[in-house]
């Protein structure tokens, strides 16, 4: 008997999660709760589709060649993926023993010494660093950061490679403060390949309103490009590069 | 003086063995391009305020209904004499549009009043009372069930009453031969032809070579009106391109082929350019600024079409169809320098519809000729690709593409078009005992049709077989008609003088409606579609119970049946016999008939609605292939070429955002996708990259986006010069990678 997931849904080609074209899983269920969450269906861990490891393995093999001409792999998103940790450790193991390069796309909620063996099979983390600021994280994601600042600096002690990302929310996330001690904070850790910024959208609203649920950043406007630079200039000053020429 | 290489070309006509003694492979990027020269941009936006006011005029500047187009029918024609490196035009101005009367007078005359124009009385009745049509020789020769087929839109598009094009001159003997050298290969042609037993085949073929070498004579007289004489071989990059140049305007003068394709010169163009430069006769600018002229000459060609040829084949296109790339039997790739100028006139001239720049594509394409040309789709949305490494196999390295996706070996072989049957049309026919759906009238043989209220795969497949071996020997012996007469009235004369004595002839069917009839297929198998009858128990329209595996999400369960279809038709086609002993191919294209092949079809199986467009294409059906971009790629790929081998399109249309944030993720993506495709065995495919905003804004301010283009099915069009109806079926098409 082939080991089954909850999952919210695929994309074939991802472009953004990741390098290359990933192939993409999003796993049901996340402990967080974030205001300007764009997945706000991923949440609850008994809403998904059940799936059998093969059924996805099957498909996976079916998109190898535009993995391996992209330098592309399998990324595992969420919802938070290692909510179902048994599942996406057999996963991934599989997928190392086919070849494919890994990526798991986490909040950095978890607890560090439980996801050890996951991150054997793990390639390069996509960790989420929504806020510096304890106070305001609680408020913007409904838990506190200590767990995941504690897991960015676990990531760097074992040597594994992580591109860090922030979404930038005009007048949320983006306060100059903030921003420089994410800076400093990014600055201490020794493995990170990438930082991304994300301008904040607010394509996740429909999601919200589906679920006929109060979109909670109603009056929270889309980031852009001057946002984005904004942000980018100050970690330039903290010796933070932002990878690539990001264009509209 | 720096001489060619010396082959078996010096001896023969044999264009390829000149191309492999002497071209130099290009390895490099694109940084050695320039931008346009002053005289080019002066020039472009003469031709640009031209093009303006033929679009305010209704899509026509001028009509020429005075004079009957041959190759020397018009006195010299120019833009801007002055300034123009490339000189020649089809009439004595600037896109004004001739008559060319051999495939037909009653287009001609529709066509003529459709834009407010009047054709001369006396070329009506010499036409009408002389002189024969190819349009009259069909429709004396069709039979009741023929035009009953044809009236019902089961096949359809068929070239009998328009030129049937997609015939590939080689061009570039005129410049590597001088016209003389070509004459006399004829004439040593003719006398081949003295044999024992002069019959039918005989005569014919002594008759047409004839022609070629009158069409020869008349190209010389063309070219000297312009002040060149081009009985002798070029001798520079100017010349080289001018001769070419002159070759293919004498055949669009001579023919206005549904597709009036280039075939493959840029490479060859480039062994006269490079010597140029290395000898300093001209400069990287100079040898630019001559494509670039070359290729605005190309962008005006203009043939006379009826509003219904608009509708089957929308957006005025002429198919100068040029390919770049591709791998020779050596292992060299065919990319030169020259490969990148082309493609640099998207910039200098920026995008445009035509020529129609056909990558082929191959793994083994040099990193940076992929990358640049993934650059210019993402820029531009102007070019397709073809695979070249499955072409290669087939034609050799010196094949060319008629239209969008037909291969054919340059100057040793031409196709018999053959537009396309309505496959999905015909599952209905099937389910209805030969009943035509709509009219209810017997078109097809009469036979027992369905009656139980829910359908049965096994028996509608039964019933589908059965009918699709009558429609394939309907189809075959009706392009057997098409053809026998297009020759005889309608002949080539100048494009097969381009050619070598003997040509393979290909008969190139096609089918319509694939995606469609797949997932009508796969409902009936896997879910359950109860039949709605109308009083006179006609199958109009069905209802699916349940859901059903559907073509273009990877899913063999679907696509299976799609490679089925495509095996079987073929299999249907190969039973038949052929004018002239053509071998007998099939296409999955539709252009953007695909529009007016929904209207003529009733409620299909699948969920479709009586009239709905099809999918272009082997396209899957719109908003069906939810699988996201890669699974429709892969299910595109399954669809066997060794049984459709006159081409396999598939539209792919994606937001720029969905390749990647930087310019440099887009590249790669897009090179990673074709990568992915081709190796998994597609055939062809046209790449769109932009926002449905974009389209949508087009479509209320088209003033605002004159030169938007974007690829259809194997070609590509100025998307404002598409009728209302197909802008929105390319606006309700999956648009991968949209939130």
């Amino acid at each position: 008997m082939s080991i089954k997931g909850m999952i919210h849904s695929i994309e074939t080609f991802g472009t953004v999660d990741g390098p290359g074209i990933r192939y993409v899983i999003f796993m049901q269920g996340c402990p967080l709760r974030c205001q300007y969450c764009h997945n706000r269906d991923t949440w609850n861990i008994t809403d998904g589709k059940e799936m059998t490891l093969n059924e996805i393995i099957e498909d996976i093999k079916k998109y190898i060649p535009f993995m391996k001409s992209s330098n592309g792999g399998v990324t595992i998103s969420g919802g938070e993926p290692t909510l179902q940790l048994p599942f996406i450790t057999e996963l991934l193991k599989e997928l190392k023993s086919l070849g494919i390069h890994t990526c798991l796309d986490t909040s950095g909620y978890v607890n560090s010494v439980n996801i050890n063996e996951l991150l054997e099979f793990v390639d390069l983390v996509l960790l989420d660093l929504k806020e510096i600021n304890p106070t305001k994280h609680i408020s913007i994601t409904g838990v506190s950061n200590e767990r995941i600042l504690k897991f960015a600096r676990y990531l760097s002690e074992i040597g594994k490679p992580m591109w860090i990302r922030h979404v930038v929310i005009p007048g949320l996330t983006d306060d100059l403060i903030d921003v420089i001690e994410l800076s400093k904070f990014i600055q201490e850790l020794d493995t990170v390949e990438k930082v991304e910024l994300l301008p904040y959208h607010s394509m996740g609203k429909v999601k919200w309103k589906k679920l006929m649920l109060i979109y909670p950043l109603e009056n929270i406007r889309d980031a852009v490009d001057s946002d984005i630079k904004r942000v980018s200039d100050i970690m330039h000053q903290y010796g933070i590069k932002i990878n690539g020429s990001v264009v509209a | 003086m720096k001489v060619f290489n010396k082959g078996n070309w010096s001896k023969e006509i044999d264009v390829r063995d000149f191309i492999q003694q002497n071209y130099t492979p290009y390895y490099g990027d694109s940084s050695f391009l320039k931008g346009s020269t002053e005289s080019t941009n002066l020039l472009w936006k003469k031709v640009l305020s031209l093009m303006d006011e033929e679009r305010d005029n209704n899509g026509t500047l001028n009509i020429d209904t005075e004079t009957i187009s041959t190759i020397i029918s018009h006195k010299p024609g120019y833009i801007e004499k002055s300034i123009e490196k490339v000189v020649g035009l089809q009439t004595d101005e600037a896109l004004k549009r001739s008559i060319i009367p051999f495939g037909g007078i009653r287009m001609v005359e529709n066509a003529c009043e459709a834009y407010g124009y009047k054709l001369n009385p006396q070329i009506k009745e010499i036409f009408n009372k002389y002189r024969k049509t190819h349009n009259d020789g069909v429709f004396d020769a069709y039979t009741p069930e023929m035009i009953a087929a044809r009236k019902a839109g089961i096949i359809t598009g068929l070239p009998d009453a328009y030129g049937r094009g997609r015939i590939i001159g080689d061009y570039r003997r005129v410049a590597l031969y001088g016209v003389d050298r070509l004459i006399e290969d004829k004439n040593n042609q003719l006398s081949t032809l003295e044999v024992d037993q002069v019959l039918e085949d005989t005569i014919r073929l002594r008759e047409e070579i004839s022609e070629q070498i009158k069409a020869l004579i008349e190209l010389k007289e063309m070219a000297l009106s312009y002040g060149y004489n081009i009985s002798q071989p070029a001798n520079s990059a100017f010349e080289a391109i001018q001769w070419l140049y002159f070759a293919y305007l004498a055949a669009v003068k001579e023919q206005n082929g549904a597709a009036m394709s280039l075939g493959r010169v840029s490479d060859f163009l480039d062994i006269y350019i490079e010597k140029d430069i290395e000898l300093g006769i001209i400069t990287e600018e100079e040898a630019q600024e001559l494509i670039d002229h070359f290729v605005m000459k190309l962008r005006m060609v203009r043939f006379l079409r009826t509003r219904d040829y608009n509708d089957l084949f929308s957006g005025d296109p002429t198919w100068i169809t040029e390919c770049l790339g591709g791998i020779g039997i050596d292992g060299r790739p065919l990319v030169t320098k020259t490969s990148y100028r082309v493609l640099n006139t998207l910039y200098n001239l920026g995008a445009a519809p035509e020529p129609n720049l056909t990558v082929l594509w191959s793994t083994k394409l040099p990193e940076g000729f992929k990358a640049f040309c993934s650059k210019v789709s993402i820029d531009t949305s102007s070019i397709q690709y073809e695979n070249d490494d499955l072409m290669r196999q087939y034609w050799g390295d010196d094949y060319g593409i008629a239209c969008c996706v037909s291969a054919m070996r340059i100057g040793k072989q031409m196709q018999y078009f053959g537009a396309r049957c309505n496959l999905a049309k015909a599952l209905l026919y099937a389910i209805n005992g030969g009943k035509d759906e709509l009219t209810g009238n017997q078109v097809g043989p009469k036979f027992e049709p369905i009656t139980s209220e829910y359908l049965n795969y096994n028996e509608v497949m039964d019933k589908f077989n059965t009918f699709i071996n009558w429609i394939a020997k309907l189809y075959i012996n009706t392009l057997n008609v098409i053809h026998y007469m297009h020759d005889k009235y309608s002949y080539e004369r100048l494009q097969m003088a381009l050619h070598d004595r003997d040509v393979v002839r290909t008969m190139a069917c096609g089918i319509a409606g694939l995606s469609v009839c797949a997932d009508s297929l796969s409902a009936i198998k896997h879910a359950r579609v109860k039949v709605i009858r109308n009083e006179g128990g006609l199958a109009v329209d069905f209802a699916i119970e349940g859901d059903y595996p559907k073509y273009g999400n990877n899913d063999d369960l679907a696509d299976d049946i799609a490679v089925n279809l495509v095996k079987s038709f073929m299999d249907s086609i190969n039973k038949n016999k052929t004018y002239r002993n053509a071998i007998p191919t099939q296409s999955v294209l539709t252009i953007t008939s695909n529009v007016v092949y929904g209207k003529k079809t009733g409620s299909t199986p699948d969920g479709r609605k009586a009239g709905e467009p099809f999918a272009p294409g082997a396209n899957p059906m719109h908003g069906r292939d939810h699988k996201g971009a890669l699974a429709s790629l892969s299910s595109v790929a399954k669809l066997p070429y060794e049984f459709s081998q006159d081409g396999i399109s598939y539209t792919f249309s994606i937001v720029p955002k969905a390749l990647g944030k930087t310019l440099e993720e887009r590249i790669n993506i897009l090179s990673s996708l074709l990568y992915g495709y081709f190796s998994q065995g597609g055939h062809h495919i046209n790449i769109n990259v932009f926002e449905k905003e974009t389209l949508l804004d087009a479509m209320n301010q088209p003033e605002k986006y004159p030169q938007l283009t974007i690829r259809v099915s194997g070609y590509a069009v100025n998307f404002i010069k598409l009728t209302k109806e197909q802008q929105i079926d390319v606006i309700n098409r999956t648009f991968h990678g949209e939130v």
